[in-house]
């Protein structure tokens, strides 16, 4: 995957960046800054150095969370600057984590657990689906779940098996949890803070894939245009078709449009963010406006979130919708070594040839 | 097995008054009567279904007799009953899970220093040693009560769980009442290494195995761990022995598994009667105590009884308010469907 037209030319996998600190930026009339240019790995690194500073019950935990600052660093320096109490290595076992966070909640704390991969949420699904999500419920809201379970997440970096899974769908299907994932540093900084001060559990899922690409940060305020931090975002206005889509697929989506532009097709990308709730009124709103919809996400196709929300568009805009949804996605096979990678997650030739699917399309 | 060192756990307490003997006695007693009167509950159509835990009175009452309610937190699961009313939890809210009221059970948990009742074999053992950790974070001195049994001991959070404590020195109790069946499977066919105690050894925990049936060697033993665990030397494991006498539910029939014989080999000598027994020798209780003891279980049982009854369902809009504390619209709109659509009915 190439630079998007968010990230800047520099940004490369570089495991080893100085998270302390940005790339100012200046504005023009030389007062305070007013954006600063960081990673998403800076970006959510500085969302928890803030969170612990805010909030003396926040805790995190996680494998290799402390000492070695995570295996994609995201918690690099946390433990050096807020102590092993707050910042700690646990033993290897994800039921525990998570069943753990549970424990602490009912203490007054704030646990930001880390499932170092999604695939390892798997042996957590127990915690996370009978005892996390209805822990509320079941206390008759006595004993919240403010839980913020962070999940390395999507494909993309040839990595072994297990280590490239998109869980949306799961997580989401599960009453009582919440699930969020942000597109660049900047969505990364705010709905990570967002999400680490909520009194209910709330799945983050983090695009690995991005972690190393640069943007910029407006740490002051989180959508300069309006709407709101618990909604969808609208990334890039259009007026033929809408993209939906979330994560990773952001970027690749906004590159496509600018594809499409270069044949007059003016496309919409929606960020979703939330994936429970899924903001509902942004996607009318969008797709009201340009009738044509594709959402695209590298979960498989069967049950996977593009069926929610190709319904949600179609609840809404059946009336004026010129096309049936189309879903680009991965496919219906356990995800591939990364040799074949890039054959299963969404590319821009498959997307743009979904988008002519929907553009050509005729009734009847 | 006794692997907990005197030195390590203090100056507990002294041998039992008479009165906390007393206390026990009745408290099992009201146990007794209300578990018993439970399943006739049952059998009336009063409540749906129930988990007796007839034959571990003295591992309930004597375990949940050490617990503090004042900073120590209890973890059950679904047959605590025991546990729950030595408490001093509100009984009618927590007999209402067995009602079908809410599953939880209606008792506040935080208040009660009891967690919600647990369905999931093993769910709530990781709870624990999460709560022990935050006191530990919080430089308090609260001990973590966890209860289940030799079925749940196959589980993998059960392992889990008393690694996490044992690295972390978490203050946490896990007490195990083996009974002898996980509904028809029996603990041979369960517990490999012969006992769930001798697993402490492999976390590097000290560990008790216990007559379950006697209450004064489970209320000692629990307190003995406790004050281990409160004095910052980490988890312990008690295994206390004892017999499920009764059905694993009100819908289980022992009569698949296990004859009456082997049920009365089993069982043993009812733990109620071998403190009676003793309350008799030393002279500590008399006949006229017990019957009063058994009327008061009565008028007690009588009580919880016109309570349960009197429970109505829930409003159906506490289906929707209690999922988040923080509700989504997606969700306000089904419950405003639901609203309109009952209505209708």
């Amino acid at each position: 995957m190439s630079n998007s037209i968010l990230e800047s030319e520099s940004a490369s996998g570089n495991n080893t960046a100085d998270n302390t600190a940005g790339d100012t930026i200046t504005n023009p009339a030389g007062s305070e800054p007013a954006t600063t240019v960081m990673s998403m790995q800076q970006a959510l690194n500085r969302a928890l150095d803030e969170v612990l500073a805010e909030n003396p019950k926040a805790v995190i935990f996680g494998e290799d969370c402390g000492r070695l600052g995570g295996v994609f660093r995201i918690t690099d320096g946390l433990q050096a600057r807020h102590g092993a109490q707050r910042v700690f290595d646990t033993p290897l076992a994800e039921s525990g984590i998570l069943g753990m966070s549970v424990g602490l909640a009912m203490a007054g704390f704030h646990p930001i657990p880390e499932v170092q991969f999604d695939g390892f949420a798997y042996p957590a699904i127990n915690q996370m689906v009978c005892q996390i999500a209805r822990m509320n419920y079941r206390s008759r809201g006595t004993m919240p779940m403010p839980i913020t379970l962070r999940v390395p997440s999507f494909g993309g970096i040839r990595a072994p098996e297990h280590h490239g899974e998109s869980l949306e769908a799961l997580f989401a299907h599960v009453p009582g949890l919440k699930v969020v994932s942000p597109s660049n540093p900047h969505e990364a900084y705010h709905l990570l803070k967002y999400a680490a001060t909520r009194p209910d559990p709330v799945i983050f899922m983090e695009p690995k894939s991005r972690y190393w690409q640069k943007g910029e940060v407006d740490a002051a305020r989180h959508d300069a245009g309006g709407g709101s931090t618990t909604g969808a975002k609208v990334m890039r206005e259009g007026r033929h078709l809408t993209l939906i889509a979330w994560g990773a697929m952001v970027a690749r989506c906004l590159q496509v449009a600018e594809l499409a532009a270069e044949d007059g097709i003016d496309i919409e990308v929606l960020d979703l963010r939330w994936l429970k709730p899924i903001d509902a009124e942004a996607l009318a709103a969008s797709v009201r406006k340009t009738r044509r919809a594709v959402v695209v996400h590298e979960a498989p196709l069967t049950s996977g979130l593009g069926a929610e929300v190709a319904q949600l568009i179609t609840q809404s805009c059946f009336d004026t919708l010129r096309a049936p949804v189309e879903r680009i996605t991965g496919f219906d096979v356990p995800y591939p070594s990364g040799d074949l990678e890039d054959e299963y997650i969404p590319n821009i030739d498959r997307i743009l040839f979904g988008i002519q699917r929907v553009l050509e399309y005729k009734r009847g | 097995m006794d692997t907990l060192l005197p030195v390590a756990s203090g100056s507990a307490a002294g041998p039992l008054t008479a009165d906390e003997l007393r206390e026990l006695y009745s408290l099992m007693v009201a146990v007794r009567h209300l578990d018993t009167s439970a399943i006739a509950w049952q059998r009336q159509g009063i409540i749906p279904g129930y988990a007796p835990e007839l034959g571990q009175e003295a591992a309930q009452v004597g375990s949940g007799y050490a617990v503090d309610t004042t900073r120590d937190f209890a973890f059950p699961t679904y047959r605590e009953m025991g546990v729950a009313r030595t408490m001093g939890v509100d009984m009618v809210a927590y007999m209402s899970t067995h009602k079908a009221t809410w599953h939880g059970g209606l008792y506040n948990p935080m208040e009660s220093r009891l967690a919600p009742i647990q369905a999931v074999v093993a769910g709530s053992v990781l709870h624990a040693v999460g709560w022990a950790h935050g006191q530990t974070l919080d430089k308090k001195d609260g001990v973590a009560l966890t209860y289940f049994g030799d079925g749940a001991s196959s589980q993998g959070d059960v392992h889990e769980a008393m690694n996490f404590a044992a690295v972390m020195k978490a203050p946490v109790v896990f007490f195990v009442q083996n009974n002898g069946w996980a509904i028809s499977v029996p603990t041979e066919r369960q517990v490999a290494g012969g006992s769930v105690a001798a697993r402490a050894a492999g976390y590097g925990m000290p560990a008790l195995k216990i007559d379950g049936d006697d209450v004064v060697a489970v209320l000692e033993a629990t307190r003995r761990a406790f004050a281990h665990a409160r004095s910052g030397n980490g988890p312990v494991l008690i295994e206390a022995m004892t017999y499920r006498r009764g059905p694993h539910s009100t819908s289980d029939d022992p009569g698949r598994y296990r004859s009456l014989d082997e049920e009365r080999d089993g069982a043993g000598t009812d733990p109620l009667e071998r403190l009676r027994q003793r309350l008799l020798a030393d002279g500590i209780a008399d006949e006229a105590f017990f019957a009063e003891a058994l009327a008061a279980a009565k008028v007690e049982e009588e009580q919880i009884r016109t309570g349960i009854q009197a429970l109505g369902s829930r409003p159906g809009t506490e289906m929707f308010d209690l999922v988040f504390q923080e509700t989504t619209p997606a969700l306000q709109a089904q419950a405003a469907n639901w609203r309109e659509e009952s209505e209708h009915v």
